[in-house]
């Protein structure tokens, strides 16, 4: 496997450090003018999603990490495994467990298309995309002509997540969310 | 590193601007006091023997000569021409050091760089206060000691620090085996660089003096308080180091043995062993006048100046868009 040497480091980088996949997030080059070198660097553990601050001498290297991100299309769960088929036209599909998964199970709808993170071809995260479109399935009734008032209730999406919305969203509509904040954007045109 | 089709400058045309008037106020600031503008070379026959500084070497067919380097200092040209009687001169030089990128580093950056016979380290220092001062319109530098900033803001002696001791400090930044092969001198720029340099400058700028003997560089050494100090000193403001001075070392006989320390350095280091400048050495054997010489970093002095963050917007085209 590749290695980067320290004046290769840069924001975005995966490498292996204590054996876990790291993402580098910043890269800060120090040195004294007559003096020694170093690099003082941020990572995020993927494993952990703990955030580590490591220093090291100018010359060292770190191994890089065979970490990829892919389009995925997802299938279905079995109750185990949520399954994900890349979008490439090769079929080839890919088993994320819980741990994978994560809080984006709220956010699974079949067919829509998530990015996967692959470790050693493995999945290792899903991230949804910032906004997804879902069904109300449940929410009280809908209060007609109250659109200027405010106000906000649960509903209760295809998916099982709950996300608060304007009094006038009825069962059966199609919402936009932020993924990123749980956050109802606004209503779907369904024709 | 930016997008590569990026043709746009980094620096505001605001910052340029400032940036041209710094150049006409260190002109006139020079040109009040008497001091000559001169230029020398950006590509040389040779490079520098230093073990941290890394020159980027230069295809050259000409001459007969093979290899150049773009320089990492006018240093050495600026003291032959002061062993040629030039008497008190200053450049405003571009030079390069390789891997040097950051957001207070570029690979390529302005050096104003001085040199006054006569004067000591403390002489020039006051000139750098005033220089520096006047631009930036803040109060004079402090002055500090090397092993007073240590005490003060890492706690402990320099001078008297066993090297176990040393190493187990600084285990709060590397792992004991990444300090396996950092020697003694490698492992205070890390103290200096993570735990005293933030901390400098703060309010007034901070001059940093008398470093151990082992870091003298270029400049005479001295005992002071039964210690090998170095005539060197360096100015902090708001943690940013501007500048490195020297009372100059004039003996050629110990400019040798500290080129030829530097290469078993670097060897040591597994870095390529550098050939000697012969010819300053040569021009001090010839007799370089007693002097104090300075190098000050333009684009760190700008970033101050305009309150930047990053020393890519004072620059035109930082590396990544050149």
């Amino acid at each position: 496997m590749a290695s980067y040497s320290t004046n290769e480091f840069r924001g975005g980088l995966k490498v292996l450090l204590d054996g876990d996949p790291c993402i580098m997030l910043e890269n800060e080059f120090v040195k004294p003018g007559k003096g020694q070198a170093f690099n003082r660097v941020k990572l995020r553990n993927l494993m952990t999603n703990r955030v580590w601050e490591r220093t090291f001498k100018s010359g060292e290297s770190l191994e890089a990490a065979d970490v990829v991100e892919l389009d995925m299309e997802y299938l279905y769960s079995d109750g185990e495994f949520w399954h994900f088929m890349k979008t490439d036209g090769s079929f080839e599909q890919y088993a994320a467990d819980e741990k994978a998964v994560g809080d984006t199970v709220k956010w699974l709808k079949e067919q829509d298309v998530y990015t996967i993170t692959l470790y050693n071809d493995d999945p290792l995260s899903v991230t949804p995309p910032n906004f997804v479109e879902l069904e109300v399935v449940d929410t009280d009734p809908g209060m007609k002509g109250d659109t200027a008032q405010g106000g906000s209730k649960p509903a209760t999406l295809s998916t099982g997540a709950v996300v608060n919305v304007p009094l006038f969203i009825s069962i059966g509509e199609v919402l936009k969310v932020d993924t990123r904040t749980g956050e109802y954007v606004g209503r779907v045109k369904t024709s | 590193m930016t997008d590569a089709t990026v043709w746009q400058p980094a620096a505001s045309l605001a910052a340029l601007k400032s940036r041209a008037e710094l150049l006409a106020y260190v002109r006139g600031f020079f040109a009040r006091r008497r001091v000559m503008e001169v230029e020398t070379p950006v590509l040389g026959r040779f490079g520098v023997t230093d073990l941290n500084l890394d020159g980027i070497r230069a295809d050259v067919a000409a001459c007969g000569v093979r290899g150049g380097w773009l320089q990492t200092s006018p240093e050495y040209h600026m003291k032959r021409l002061l062993a040629a009687g030039a008497g008190p001169i200053f450049q405003i030089a571009r030079v390069f050091r390789d891997g040097e990128s950051g957001p207070r580093h570029n690979p390529e950056f302005s050096l104003l760089e001085w040199y006054r016979p006569g004067m000591d380290d403390r002489e020039l220092m006051a000139e750098v206060g005033d220089l520096v001062c006047g631009w930036l319109e803040c109060p004079q530098p402090e002055v500090l000691t090397y092993r007073g900033a240590l005490m003060r803001h890492a706690g402990f002696d320099p001078m008297a620090i066993t090297d176990a001791e040393l190493r187990q400090y600084c285990q709060r930044w590397l792992e004991p085996g990444q300090l396996d092969d950092l020697g003694r001198d490698a492992c205070l720029d890390l103290v200096m660089s993570f735990a005293v340099e933030p901390a400098l400058g703060q309010n007034a700028p901070v001059f940093v003096t008398r470093y151990p003997a082992s870091q003298a560089a270029l400049a005479r050494t001295s005992r002071d308080d039964g210690y090998a100090v170095a005539h060197r000193f360096e100015l902090y403001s708001q943690g940013l180091e501007l500048c490195n001075g020297y009372w100059e070392l004039t003996d050629a006989e110990e400019q040798r043995a500290r080129f030829e320390a530097d290469n078993r350095a670097r060897g040591a280091a597994g870095k390529p062993e550098m050939a000697i400048d012969e010819t300053l050495v040569a021009a001090m054997e010839s007799g370089l006048p007693d002097c104090a010489g300075v190098a000050l970093g333009l684009d760190r002095l700008q970033m101050l100046k305009v309150g930047a963050r990053s020393i890519d917007e004072v620059l035109a085209f930082p590396f990544g868009r050149a």
